[in-house]
């Protein structure tokens, strides 16, 4: 399957925005691991902004930044959200009010605690009636929502949104989840009939456990503790502008292949 | 649709109608609901749920015992019942374990095991029990990592978790997947389980009843939770007969987080995309099982998405019986409506007593022996996801 990035989006410690980050994933610049700004996406409206969690932020945030300069309107963009965790700071809430005597869940945390409530938010800030999908696969979960957003692409013919994105844990879960730093990143992916034009993906499973590719150690840290980070071989690839073959862990037994062209 | 129907060649489904297939279309033709007064949580709430006997007791596999929780005990069920498991065995020796999809849909995964280890420390604010693994129970993917090692595949999953719509989407995802030639068969499926975070969240959102949930009714107060678990395998049909998939659609509403666009407009355009996929009209569509969850927004909305489509078609709420299964409720009602076409009934509408004059679909409050060729399955969830499903006897 061939699918076309027509731009990307970046948001993760030291790397805020894709064209900050390119100097750093050509190997150019070191990593400053500095904290994560505090998000202000501008395609929520204020009222709306004060509703969401920093998650819900970070991934608007990270689309907004892969949707700086191209050619579709967002309302035209089909989208796939993935994140292995969903919201842990939403659970930590409603699990704390659940020990309370009264128990008093706010309505608030309650509908934001759905795995789709970034989806949500975007579809609303975007005006998108157009599928949209939140998927997990556990530490697979970037390889996931890559092949979704690709078969939609191809299959439906029409732009895609894949972002893919995770909060690190609150303090009482951390260490027990996949996600421990936050990450995120955004593809706009079109189909592509085009077989050696520079951004397209050549995409294939094949059978048998890959190890994931080399990075530096810095980069490596960050794959380490959020699985959505597992896109940062192709990130670096992409920012290179080279042509390359990666293989991405996709589950046990499974690989992705990505032919990447320069 | 434009590729090859995609058959349903093996399922299973539990809920408060008990387990199995015969259990389901017992209860569905002789209009016994599963609902009964929360017992839940001591019954703190007062509502009526549809509760699963027997979870409680279900042992898993000594390999798979760190999966342990509400929620995978009741997929360990539903993949034991009508020999899913077994039917999947022969599928996988077919096919090899690495050509399998596995697709499942759930909305608050294992979140009781998170939310009784926060009850275990409650009053300090101390680690959580050593004992509590929250990958393996609570994380959204645990139930797929649970069956695809329980089933013992090695093909592409992933967990939809897109509310009450995600295991309707499955079969969606399958279907592109198959298409795609990712894979050549799924496994789809959904299981979502009781739990304080929904009993009480969507109580805070004043959207429980008090009473068994009463669809369509003008006096409809509210859902009752249940919770569900059911399976699917899906392959192309290959000249074999049998109930398929024939279409899917998807859309957002692009409205609001938790009320449905007032016109129903994401869950119409959802509506006519499928028809379309499927090629057919809307008029050679015999019965459309409602999402008609019983709140006074949903019902409306769904009505006027219905009515804008369809002229006359019988349409009936399945949630009487079961209660809203939540993440569940689409693969419930999937396996529902293929039970209609295979044996020939449309479902009533159990506890609805006055239907409410304001909506206009022909709502049918009895179960009825009809033939059923095409039937249309909706599934709506919060943050505006849509799903319908296109179901039609394939020969």
């Amino acid at each position: 399957m061939r699918v076309r990035v027509e731009s990307l989006g970046l948001m993760a410690p030291g790397m805020a925005g894709w064209e900050a980050a390119r100097p750093v994933l050509r190997g150019e610049q070191t990593l400053d691991q500095q904290d994560l700004p505090a998000f202000r996406p501008a395609l929520l409206p204020p009222n709306e902004r004060r509703r969401t969690t920093s998650l819900i932020k970070l991934a608007l945030q990270t689309a907004e930044d892969a949707l700086r300069d191209n050619r579709y309107t967002m309302s035209e963009l089909a989208s796939v959200f993935a994140s292995s965790e969903g919201d842990g700071e939403v659970v930590d809430r409603i699990c704390q009010s659940l020990t309370l005597p009264e128990r008093p869940v706010s309505p608030t945390h309650f509908h934001n605690s759905v795995h789709n409530a970034p989806a949500g938010y975007w579809a609303i800030a975007s005006h998108s009636r157009q599928f949209s999908t939140s998927l997990a696969a556990g530490p697979d979960t970037f390889a996931a929502g890559l092949i979704e957003a690709a078969s939609v692409a191809t299959g439906q013919q029409q732009p895609v949104l894949l972002i893919c994105y995770d909060s690190a844990l609150p303090s009482a879960l951390a260490g027990r989840g996949y996600v421990d730093i936050s990450f995120a990143t955004a593809f706009l992916l079109t189909g592509s009939e085009d077989v050696s034009a520079p951004g397209c993906l050549q995409l294939e499973l094949k059978a048998g456990t890959a190890h994931p590719p080399g990075l530096s150690r810095e980069l490596a840290t960050l794959r380490e503790h959020n699985p959505a980070a597992a896109a940062l071989p192709l990130l670096v690839a992409l920012a290179k502008e080279e042509t390359s073959e990666l293989a991405l862990p996709c589950h046990d037994h499974l690989t992705l292949q990505i032919g990447v062209e320069g | 649709m434009s590729s090859e129907p995609l058959l349903i060649t093996a399922r299973s489904t539990v809920s408060a109608l008990g387990q199995g297939l015969e259990a389901a279309k017992e209860a569905l033709q002789s209009e016994r609901s599963g609902l009964r007064p929360n017992d839940y949580d001591e019954g703190r709430l007062a509502t009526w749920i549809g509760r699963v006997d027997g979870v409680e007791t279900v042992v898993l596999p000594d390999a798979l015992a760190p999966f342990d929780c509400r929620n995978n005990r009741l997929a360990a069920l539903g993949l034991e019942t009508d020999g899913f498991a077994g039917m999947v065995a022969t599928a996988r020796e077919r096919y090899g374990a690495g050509r399998i999809g596995l697709f499942l849909g759930t909305s608050t995964s294992g979140i009781e095991a998170t939310e009784q280890a926060y009850h275990q420390r409650a009053g300090n604010d101390g680690p959580l029990p050593t004992s509590f693994d929250y990958r393996h129970t609570h994380n959204t993917y645990s139930c797929a990592d649970f069956t695809r090692r329980y089933l013992e595949l090695e093909g592409p999953a992933q967990v939809i978790s897109t509310a009450c719509s995600s295991s309707a989407k499955v079969f969606a995802t399958a279907s592109r997947y198959i298409e795609a030639g990712w894979c050549d068969a799924a496994v789809v499926g959904g299981i979502d389980s009781l739990c304080l975070t929904t009993l009480l969240g969507f109580n805070a959102l004043e959207l429980v009843s008090g009473e068994p949930c009463r669809p369509w009714d003008k006096h409809r107060s509210g859902i009752n939770i249940g919770e569900a678990a059911g399976f699917a395998l899906l392959e192309p049909a290959g000249g074999r007969e049998g109930v398929a998939l024939l279409g899917y659609g998807e859309s957002s509403d692009a409205y609001h987080m938790s009320t449905p666009h007032p016109q129903g407009e994401g869950a119409r355009q959802a509506m006519q995309q499928a028809l379309e996929r499927a090629g057919l009209t809307p008029a050679q569509v015999d019965y459309i099982n409602l999402h008609g969850t019983a709140t006074a927004s949903n019902d409306r909305a769904e009505d006027q998405a219905v009515t804008g489509l369809f002229d006359a078609v019988p349409c009936s709420s399945t949630k009487g019986w079961t209660g809203h299964t939540l993440g569940a409720a689409g693969i419930t009602e999937a396996i529902f409506c293929s039970l209609s076409i295979e044996h020939g009934f449309l479902p009533g509408t159990l506890n609805t007593r006055e239907i409410d004059p304001a909506l206009t679909t022909p709502v049918l409050r009895h179960t009825l022996q009809q033939p059923v060729r095409v039937a249309m399955s909706n599934s709506f969830g919060f943050g505006g996801s849509n799903c319908a499903l296109i179901f039609g006897w394939c020969d």
